[in-house]
């Protein structure tokens, strides 16, 4: 494609906390400008049509498949991508910890996705049955884990944040 | 002990933050973009590619087709070379082909600037096809005047092997026995890693550096350099992080045409990364292998005489071949031992997806046909299933003629009441049976087996090397690799364990590089545990054994009153720490008179296996009339040995588990019968299983210590899959007096077999 053909938009946004500002090609999708422009590489590209969840980010509070989600509509936003969610001084949030704990990373290419999902529904701040978690969960997919050890990082967090007691 | 304990795996911090870098993340963004032109029919030749309007395109560097490739023919299977040509895996391959041979095979390739400018290039491409008959089906394949695919195979069987013991055509003229015959379907189905398979290649000083999502990175360079014509040490491969295989990385991939294409633009860097659709489409995908089981038995359910004919869907090309279904075929005379059997498969060229190797090899399948047949068996003869199994199993000190492999102990019968008890198998199985109504409930089960890594039938070895650093830290490089299992973890807890050192002072190089890294040959056949974990043992032994035999220049102690325990050099007689670890490395490396740089490298070649057991439970609820299955209880129960790492074992078997429910329940590759065309090569027609479709899955584990084994272990990685489809088909048979002969057993399926049955 030659240059004079391409569309460029300015697009500026919060991204983990600070003002970006850049020029994309209209058609990029924010998938794109994550990786592509800030190098931010948590975000993971599984399908690139919103099939599997790993290039999920956060948009205002709420996650969004960022594969289907042009980078222009991102103007005005605020993005969390999974290295947003690391401490100043590398403290891991309650949610990075479960997953290493639960053993629920294996090949790791869905975590990134799976933890800020997991962020917006514990963020929420609701205590959720077993199968509205299942349900919440389940725009990610990952061949690794069976999902077992994800459900129990997600469900003990979101135990522990509430400040109750684990149901045996 | 730091072997069989839980630590968190080593890599596991970085990945929940984000940083481990995949090979997508770490190529630089100036590189080209490569993308292939596939073609649009199922069997064709290709009389002429029109490029004149794609290279117009902006952008496009160069486009490269079927009429300009190098006519090196390469195979693509992750098997260790063969010195012996007639074991060497079959070369059927070059880069780009003039032969198509299924729809979406690989005819022309553009490098350009960016992805949208090669894609366009890749739309104007004008391919020009004189087209043939195709065949998807193995039994329409092998008919005399069927599409014939490759010259070299008549029939286009790619190969027939046949097992023989006793006498089967006189056993059955007893005129006492029971016979029980069926036919056993499983589909072709993909792997789904949720990473795309990317590499990246350019060139570095007339070296050909390809980083690629690879498990046999090794065998990677081998290939590029078969298929290049070029000498092997002139190839650089390395393997970054790898976000899941599951055998589809087990073969060499698009690495070979990225190299090419690098080549082409005079060494640029270029980049190839395949789409999910590609994935499914162009990558590899588990053999649909269709099985004809019949058994002569006793009343009692004493067999007498079995055969087994198995059909193998190889698609286009060899890659694996012949290896799946002949794994699979050799489970059926060692798991039910019976004095006369005949067993032969057929692995059968189609104009589909190519089969290659995916996590069971071929067990999956094999385990599906002979279970439900047992099952079969039982309702024939009106034996219970469990009583069925306990009788005819592999026993105890059964001894594998061919592989040397033995049942050490009475692992089945264990395995069973492990997993019988969790579940509320007895109770259940009472239960359940004589139900009526639209909605019931079903149990079953079904046992697994499984080889550990590949000898005999080839080559297993492995090597170690340990370098020991200033703070008395190991520095640990070995061949096999880490794609996502654990394997770095599993390696770094055993050199520890033997060197006597705190894990933490095990310091593994996570990526393999071909030109650093010692000679591995990757991560398949569940391997790795086992075969590494020899070379890991003999390397830290040696490792020690040099530490000990140098501290005695400054302990004046001999090195047989020393040990290494928790990082200290320890005089056994009265357990006093003489010195650190690390003081000694100091002491050593920076010594003016006698500097030594305490270093081990060890190869080792495996020449034992050893076999896996375990078995799977399940639960269900099947609607009737609606054709669906609820799965409400699973269990799988695994004897691979000592476990190293219990909590990443665990993980193992849920991951496995989850695989076999979709084999079991939902996961079928479609295609158009008219064009030969994959109709459902996305994540969204494709249904893999999603958080929504498992119950709790509980692992749990009978720990038999592998008498072969350096640390006790055996074969984990892939069995996991294996029991889970037959035992779902053996609670849906519990549950509605319907037996299932293919896979899925979806509502397609169960519609279809509910009509036949009268059930709706």
């Amino acid at each position: 494609m030659a240059e004079e053909l391409r569309q460029y938009k300015q697009v500026t946004c919060t991204i983990n906390g600070k003002k970006r500002t850049t020029m994309v090609d209209v058609r990029a999708s924010l998938t794109d400008m994550l990786r592509n422009d800030y190098r931010l590489t948590s975000v993971k590209k599984g399908c690139e049509v919103g099939e599997c969840g790993a290039c999920t980010v956060l948009i205002d509070g709420e996650a969004f498949d960022s594969c289907i989600y042009l980078a222009v509509w991102a103007d005005g936003k605020e993005i969390i991508t999974l290295e947003g969610l690391e401490g100043p001084n590398g403290e891991l949030s309650d949610i990075q910890q479960a997953f290493i704990d639960e053993t629920a990373i294996q090949c790791g290419f869905c975590s990134p996705g799976f933890i800020l999902t997991a962020k917006e529904i514990l963020d929420s701040g609701v205590l959720y049955t077993d199968d509205e978690l299942r349900k919440l969960l389940s725009g990610h997919l990952c061949r690794c884990t069976g999902y077992e050890n994800i459900f129990q990082a997600v469900k003990k967090t979101m135990y522990k944040r509430l400040g109750k007691k684990l149901p045996t | 002990m730091i072997v069989g304990k839980s630590i968190p795996r080593i890599d596991a911090r970085d990945k929940a933050t984000g940083r481990t870098m995949y090979t997508d993340d770490l190529c630089d963004r100036r590189a080209l973009i490569a993308k292939i032109k596939h073609s649009t029919v199922a069997h064709a030749y290709v009389k002429s590619v029109d490029i004149s309007e794609a290279e117009k395109i902006p952008g496009v560097v160069k486009i490269v087709t079927c009429f300009d490739v190098p006519d090196f023919k390469f195979p693509t299977a992750g098997h260790p070379w063969s010195t012996d040509p007639h074991h060497q895996d079959v070369c059927d391959r070059v880069l780009l082909t003039k032969h198509v041979l299924y729809y979406g095979d690989d005819v022309a390739a553009v490098v350009a600037e960016d992805e949208i400018s090669a894609a366009d290039a890749v739309r104007a491409i004008k391919v020009e096809y004189e087209e043939l008959p195709f065949v998807l089906d193995v039994q329409e394949a092998m008919k005399d005047g069927a599409p014939q695919l490759h010259e070299a195979y008549p029939n286009n069987i790619l190969n027939h092997t046949s097992y023989r013991s006793g006498n089967y055509e006189e056993a059955i003229k007893d005129p006492g026995l029971i016979k029980v015959e069926g036919w056993y379907d499983t589909p072709t189905v993909q792997h789904c890693h949720i990473e795309n398979f990317v590499c990246f290649a350019s060139r570095e000083n007339e070296k050909l550096v390809v980083v690629t999502s690879t498990q046999i990175p090794h065998i990677v360079r081998r290939v590029v350099g078969q298929a290049l014509g070029i000498p092997w040490g002139r190839v650089r491969v390395i393997k970054p992080y790898v976000g899941g295989g599951f055998g589809n990385k087990q073969d060499v991939l698009y690495e070979p045409l990225c190299a090419f294409l690098s080549e082409s633009v005079g060494g640029r860097l270029v980049k190839l990364e395949c789409t999910r659709e590609e994935t499914f489409c162009n990558n590899r995908v588990r053999h649909a292998i269709r099985s004809h089981i019949t058994t002569y038995c006793r009343k009692d359910g004493t067999l007498v005489a079995r055969k087994l004919e198995c059909f193998s869907n190889q698609g286009a090309y060899a890659s694996h071949g012949h290896a799946i279904v002949a794994k699979g075929m050799g489970a059926f005379h060692q798991l039910y031992p019976c004095p006369n059997v005949e067993s032969d498969s057929w692995t059968v060229f189609t104009n589909r997806q190519v089969g290659g190797a995916m996590r069971s090899y071929g067990m999956a399948q094999a385990i599906f046909a002979v279970e439900s047949h047992s099952d079969d068996i039982c309702r024939a003869i009106g034996m219970d299933p469990m009583e069925f199994r306990r009788k005819n199993l592999m026993p105890k000190g059964y001894v594998d003629p061919f592989s040397k492999n033995e049942q050490y102990y009475d692992t089945f019968n264990q395995c069973f009441d492990k997993g019988a008890a969790y579940i509320g198998y007895n109770e259940k199985y009472k239960a359940y049976q004589n139900q009526s109504g639209p909605v019931r409930r079903g149990i079953g089960f079904a046992p697994l087996w499984y080889n550990t890594a590949v000898w005999p039938i080839a080559l297993e070895t492995a090597a170690c090397r340990m370098i020991l650093n200033q703070d008395g830290s190991v520095q640990m490089q070995v061949g096999d690799t880490e794609i996502g299992q654990g394997a770095d973890t599993a390696f770094s807890q055993m050199a520890a364990e033997t060197i006597g050192l705190p894990f933490d002072k095990i310091h593994i190089l996570s990526c393999q590089d071909t030109d650093v890294t010692p000679f591995g040959t990757g991560a398949y056949a569940s391997r790795q545990t086992y075969v590494t974990g020899m070379a890991v043992r003999d390397c830290a032994e040696r490792l020690k054994d040099k530490i000990l035999k140098t501290a005695y220049r400054y302990t004046r102690m001999q090195p047989y009153l020393m040990d290494i325990q928790d990082g200290n050099i320890v005089r056994v007689t009265d357990g006093r720490v003489l010195m650190s670890v690390g003081d000694l490395a100091m002491s050593a490396l920076y010594d003016l008179d006698n500097s030594i740089h305490i270093t081990a490298e060890t190869t080792t070649q495996t020449k034992s296996n050893a076999y896996s057991f375990g078995c799977c439970f399940a639960e269900v609820e099947v609607d009737i009339p609606l054709c669906r299955v609820r799965l409400l209880n699973i269990i799988n129960v695994h004897d691979c040995g000592r476990l190293i790492n219990p909590a990443l074992a665990a993980a193992q078997v849920e991951g496995g588990m989850s695989m076999g429910i979709g084999y079991a329940l939902s996961e079928k590759m479609i295609y158009d019968q008219k064009t030969g065309r994959l109709l459902n090569g996305n994540l969204l027609d494709y249904k893999l299983s999603t958080f929504m479709d498992h119950p709790h899955l509980e692992a749990q584990f009978v720990e038999n210590y592998e008498p072969t084994s350096a640390y006790g272990t055996k074969a984990l990685g892939e069995p996991p899959v294996v029991p889970v489809a037959p035992a779902i088909r053996a609670a849906i048979l519990q549950a509605t007096g319907v037996p299932m002969y293919e896979l899925p057993m979806d509502p397609h399926q169960l519609f279809r077999r509910f009509k036949e049955e009268h059930l709706i």
